[in-house]
């Protein structure tokens, strides 16, 4: 399989690690209710037959964390972007805030 | 063995002829029995040119078997080559190219090929039916292991492997290219060359050691030249072009994602043995943006009674061996067919100078064009034919049955042709289903990975001038695909020689035994058995016959197989459908795969800065991971390796050691938000940590659990360095890389890993400030005001060498950490050394730091298991309540917080000479052994110098509320059972005054 990284180009998956769904999102750990949330983002993942997004770590290369685009009934990939480059709603600052800035 | 005389002549060597190399001579043997070939022959045209003709026994009634075909698709002539080491089963003679002092023996037989006790397995041929093991072998269970398997793998079976470990060595490459061109026969050649001229970069693999396919096995022309001709020009075309790689000796056996296609090269299968430094084989990983099946054709047999005499052959081989070799395979063949291709093969054969006795074509009608060639050849044509019987032990004569009459010929040698299969196999590595095409009466390619087209043959397109003209199409569709611009090129000019066909499959009134699968032994009786019984899917089919399961993966007997099932269902065989095939095309050798990575090199192995010096000291090495680490370092006169550990525990403890403690992830961490970042990954507080101070961090998973653990220094405002166990190094890594660019990417930090940067040694003991101060250079202080415990420092050490000190301690001792540029680690381990000699510094392996850590109650890899929590570990007062980090939410789940789960504490055996054992599970006194009862286990064992007994750690329920307690640590595996005290997990100085001294 290749991974088009958008740093070293098109790549063995050899050089990656894989994590999983990439469409989880880290739950706000502040909100009520935030154990469930967190128990459904640990835990629960859908395994759909088609068009799938997950995270993959270019280990081997740049180090990146890259959210790649794959067909799991083909493995055809589509594309591949950075992690930080993906326009995440901002993460929710966790409770107590200890933030340095 | 040294070659006879180049002029000899062997019997059934044609005259001229062929594409070997008459003036020399190769000498090999067959059993023993000493002949000769040339250079280009195969080790099979080898064989039938000395008129050998029977060549191994068959799977399972031990039935003579002789050449079928004169390709890889061989499902009989598999011999042993070589010997010793290098023995290798299962070689099909068809391929093995001959060399000089090649060695090749029958399998399968016993005592000898000519007389096979077991051949007593065909009398017995009437039982012996599809599932009969299933259905004979059933009861009692335990016999299957002890009596049925052990025999019928005696008496069934394929050659024998090679006892010794492989001499030979395995490479692994890696190929990119624009166009991949399996196959270098007509379509392949015209591909490669269309796509050449227009510039690409094109990998042209050819299997064979002859580049060419059919063109060499045929006398059909191209231009007007003998296609041979043809070939050899436009590779020595191909092969004067920058952009192409000609790879002979290699097959294409697999096809992966992204236009990844697997390939084995066959370096020195024809030589003796390697030459220095050459591999046997090749592994190659070629990606290729545009791919080109052009891989030719299977030809078929028909099924019919005693098709299986060694003298039966393929049509289409014996046209081959005849062209390419040079070689009858026989003085006087007969032909059976159902296709016009077989008439033309026999021409060329009658042309080449073998008797033909005639031609049996199942069909009626053949064209009128066919039957006059034959008669001006003097063969005679026998329309609307069949082969109904074969005598002789090896083949002497047939028996035809045509309008209601029998008759005998005489022949040693019947050419069979039922049609051509293409070659579609890598058509389907990606669950393309092949389709049934009726006109060819064969199935095609379906659909096809992406990137990859069939061409030739290999597409149905079976005659020389379509296939010529669909090489150079798809070779101009590839180079326009990728953009490249293609300049129109003329085809060769070829004719399309007449190929048609009716389809026809088996011979149903014939007599004696008729084999589909000639590998497996699976006749059409057994079809029509498992047609009976119910297993009538392809697949069942299949799996209940074996039919297509034996190494050759019914490359000549699958569709045969599933058209007797077809016409035994009535369904068709378009609605019975096909099995489809997976990697690889043929056998690869195991040894490839694994290339380089055998024994000792079978992964790297990491040393340590240090490990010049730990040699020098004399260390046991142990690995721990992917390091080899100094486990302990024995002396003169110690006998055992505990006597080592506890003279280098005691030592550290009065005095002063040393060990490498580089192995431990080191992770830089700089920007604003560093102790931001940190806070939310370790479950305590680092933004408050002073600069130039160090902390011991837990950082947990996202589920709660314990991920690691380790000290982290401020260097700067805005600069941590981080340490992590060794073997959570890489993983502890990515995690935070995840944290960073997935989860807060608007934070400002950056990471590196500088676990290979930095040298760090451990420095322990009461003395161990004062061998510090002789290595620092003049004007660093480290004094306890100055370092204090969970100090850092950043200094010169040993004239001018950058160094960080660090003030921490696993052993429990006063200890620092001494870090310096990893260049320098083995000049910082001799300098301590030397320093420490007053003191009788003593090194320490892994072993003693082991001992050391478990006498303080320090966690470590056998406590972080990744089923503990930081509560479970005694760590749970660590966590900040006020901030948010990884796992803090689900660490609060009640299944996590209770406090009833098994944690930390101290054991030691009432029976103080008692060893006790890490693994041994705790119980409560005087209950059964029930894992109802189960209440924890022993995590870690060591036996303590300092207290003279056993001491462990272990994760107990309620552990901490249980102090005093006697407790059951029971053993069963190794046989323990014994009484222990439960403690606080501190065996040595709890206040950690040594330490802070």
């Amino acid at each position: 399989m290749r991974i088009p990284c958008p740093f070293c180009g098109s790549r063995d998956a050899h050089e990656f690690s894989y994590l999983g769904d990439a469409t989880p999102r880290r739950p706000d750990p502040a909100a009520p209710g935030a154990e469930a949330a967190f128990f459904d983002y640990v835990y629960l993942r859908d395994n759909p037959a088609g068009a799938f997004e997950e995270w993959w770590y270019h280990a081997a290369g740049c180090r990146q964390w890259l959210k790649v685009a794959r067909d799991t009934r083909t493995h055809a990939i589509t594309g591949a972007v950075l992690a930080r480059d993906v326009a995440a709603p901002a993460a929710p600052t966790p409770a107590g805030g200890e933030t340095a800035r | 063995m040294s070659p006879l005389p180049a002029n000899r002549r062997a019997a059934n060597r044609l005259a001229a002829g062929g594409r070997i190399d008459r003036s020399r001579t190769l000498a090999f043997s067959f059993d023993g029995r000493r002949l000769d070939g040339h250079p280009g022959d195969t080790l099979a045209s080898a064989l039938l040119a000395n008129g050998v003709k029977l060549v191994g026994r068959s799977f399972k009634y031990h039935r003579p078997r002789g050449i079928v075909s004169a390709g890889p698709e061989e499902p009989n002539a598999l011999v042993e080559l070589r010997g010793g080491a290098r023995r290798e089963p299962n070689s099909r003679a068809t391929v093995t190219e001959l060399f000089d002092g090649l060695e090749a023996t029958s399998q399968n037989r016993w005592p000898s090929l000519a007389l096979d006790l077991l051949s007593v397995n065909g009398l017995l041929a009437p039982f012996l039916g599809a599932g009969f093991y299933y259905k004979t072998f059933m009861w009692p269970a335990a016999l299957w292991e002890k009596l049925y398997e052990p025999a019928i793998r005696r008496a069934a079976g394929l050659g024998r492997a090679a006892e010794a470990a492989d001499p030979d060595s395995y490479e692994k490459v890696n190929a990119f290219c624009d166009l991949l061109v399996i196959g270098s026969g007509p379509a392949g050649l015209m591909a490669a060359r269309t796509a050449a001229r227009a510039g690409a970069r094109v990998i042209l693999a050819e299997e064979d050691f002859l580049p060419g396919g059919r063109l060499n096995a045929e006398a059909l022309e191209v231009d007007g030249a003998p296609g041979h001709l043809f070939a050899a020009r436009t590779l020595a075309e191909l092969a004067g072009l920058p952009n192409v790689r000609l790879m002979t000796r290699t097959t294409v056996f697999g096809v992966y994602d992204g236009g990844t296609y697997g390939a084995v090269e066959k370096v020195s299968d024809h030589l003796p043995e390697p030459g220095p430094f050459q591999p046997r084989q090749r592994l190659w990983r070629i990606v290729a943006r545009r791919a080109i099946l052009a891989a030719g054709a299977t030809e078929r047999p028909i099924v019919f009674g005693g098709n299986d005499r060694p003298g039966v052959m393929a049509a289409g081989a014996v046209q081959a061996y005849a062209n390419r070799f040079g070689v009858a395979a026989a003085r006087q063949v007969a032909v059976f067919a159902n296709n016009d291709g077989a008439w033309r093969a026999t021409f060329e054969a009658r042309t080449a100078g073998l008797g033909v006795a005639a031609i049996i074509d199942v069909r009626s009608e053949v064209p009128p064009a066919l039957l006059a060639r034959a008669q001006a050849l003097g063969i005679r044509a026998i329309p609307g034919g069949v082969v109904t019987a074969t005598r002789g032990r090896t083949l002497a004569g047939i028996e035809i049955t045509v309008g209601g009459r029998r008759e005998q010929i005489a022949v040693d040698g019947l050419a069979v042709s039922g049609g051509w299969s293409p070659n579609l196999h890598l058509t389907c590595h990606h669950g393309g289903r092949p389709v049934w095409d009726p006109r060819l009466a064969a199935f095609v390619p379906g659909s096809t990975p992406p990137g990859l087209e069939a061409a030739g043959a290999a597409a149905g397109r079976l005659t020389l001038g379509a296939a010529l003209r669909d090489g150079l199409e798809a070779g101009a569709r590839a180079v326009a695909d990728i953009g490249l611009i293609v300049h129109p090129i003329e085809p060769p000019k070829a004719e399309d020689e007449p190929a048609g066909i009716a389809a026809f499959w088996h011979v149903a009134a014939s007599r004696g035994p008729a084999f589909v699968d000639q590998q497996n032994d699976v006749t059409a009786k057994d079809i029509a058995l498992a047609h009976k019984e119910g297993f009538r899917s392809v697949e069942h089919l299949k799996r209940y016959t074996t039919l297509g399961m034996a190494t050759d993966q019914g490359k000549t007997s699958n569709v045969t197989g599933l058209a007797i099932m077809a016409e035994l269902t009535g369904a068709g065989i378009e609605a019975t459908g096909t099995t489809i095939f997976r990697p690889p095309y043929t056998p690869v050798a195991l040894g490839v795969f694994a290339g380089h990575h055998r024994g000792r090199e079978f992964r790297p192995v990491r040393l340590t800065p240090t490990h010049g010096w730990a040699e020098r000291q004399g260390a046991v090495f142990i690995e721990t991971g992917p390091w080899l680490r100094a486990q302990y370092f024995p002396r003169p006169g110690e006998t055992d390796w505990l006597e080592t550990v506890n003279r280098e525990v005691k030592a550290v403890r009065a005095s002063v050691g040393m060990i490498d403690v580089s192995t431990f992830g080191k992770i830089d961490l700089q920007g604003p938000d560093a102790g931001a970042f940190l806070d939310r990954v370790y479950i305590n507080t680092f933004s408050t940590l002073p600069v130039g101070k160090a902390r011991y961090g837990v950082m947990l998973r996202e589920d709660g659990l314990v991920m690691d653990d380790g000290t982290t220094a401020r260097l700067g405002e805005s600069h941590y360095v981080m340490t992590t166990t060794t073997a959570n190094a890489a993983k502890v890594f990515q995690h935070l890389e995840f944290c960073l660019q997935v989860l807060w990417p608007e934070l400002d930090v950056q990471m590196a890993s500088v676990s290979e940067q930095w040298a760090q040694i451990a420095l322990a003991g009461p003395k161990a400030r004062e061998v510090l101060a002789r290595i620092v250079d003049a004007g660093t202080d480290v004094s306890d005001a100055a370092l204090p415990f969970m100090g850092v420092l950043g200094t010169t050490v040993l004239g001018g060498v950058p160094a960080r000190l660090f003030r921490v301690s696993f052993s429990g001792e006063l200890g620092y950490e001494i870090a310096v540029p990893a260049r320098q680690g083995e000049r910082l381990a001799e300098a301590l050394m030397a320093a420490g000699a007053p003191f009788g510094i003593t090194p320490y392996g892994i072993e003693a730091l082991g001992v050391m850590r478990i006498e303080k109650g320090h966690v470590s890899g056998n406590e972080l298991s990744g089923q503990t929590t930081a509560a479970d570990l005694g760590l749970g007062r660590m966590a900040s309540t006020r901030k948010d980090h990884i796992g803090r939410v689900m660490a609060a789940r009640p299944g996590l917080a209770d406090p009833a789960r098994p944690s930390l504490v101290g054991l030691k055996p009432v029976d103080g000479a008692a060893r006790l054992r890490a693994g041994a599970h705790l119980l409560p006194p005087g209950v059964p052994a029930t894992t109802a009862n189960d209440e924890g286990y022993i995590t870690s064992v060591a036996y303590s110098p300092h207290l003279g007994h056993w001491i462990g750690l272990g994760l107990l329920a309620r552990g901490p509320q249980r102090l005093g307690e006697r407790v059951r640590a029971y053993d069963p595996v190794r046989g323990g059972d014994l009484e222990v005290e439960v403690c606080a997990p501190c065996f040595l100085d709890p206040k950690g005054e040594r330490l802070r001294g």
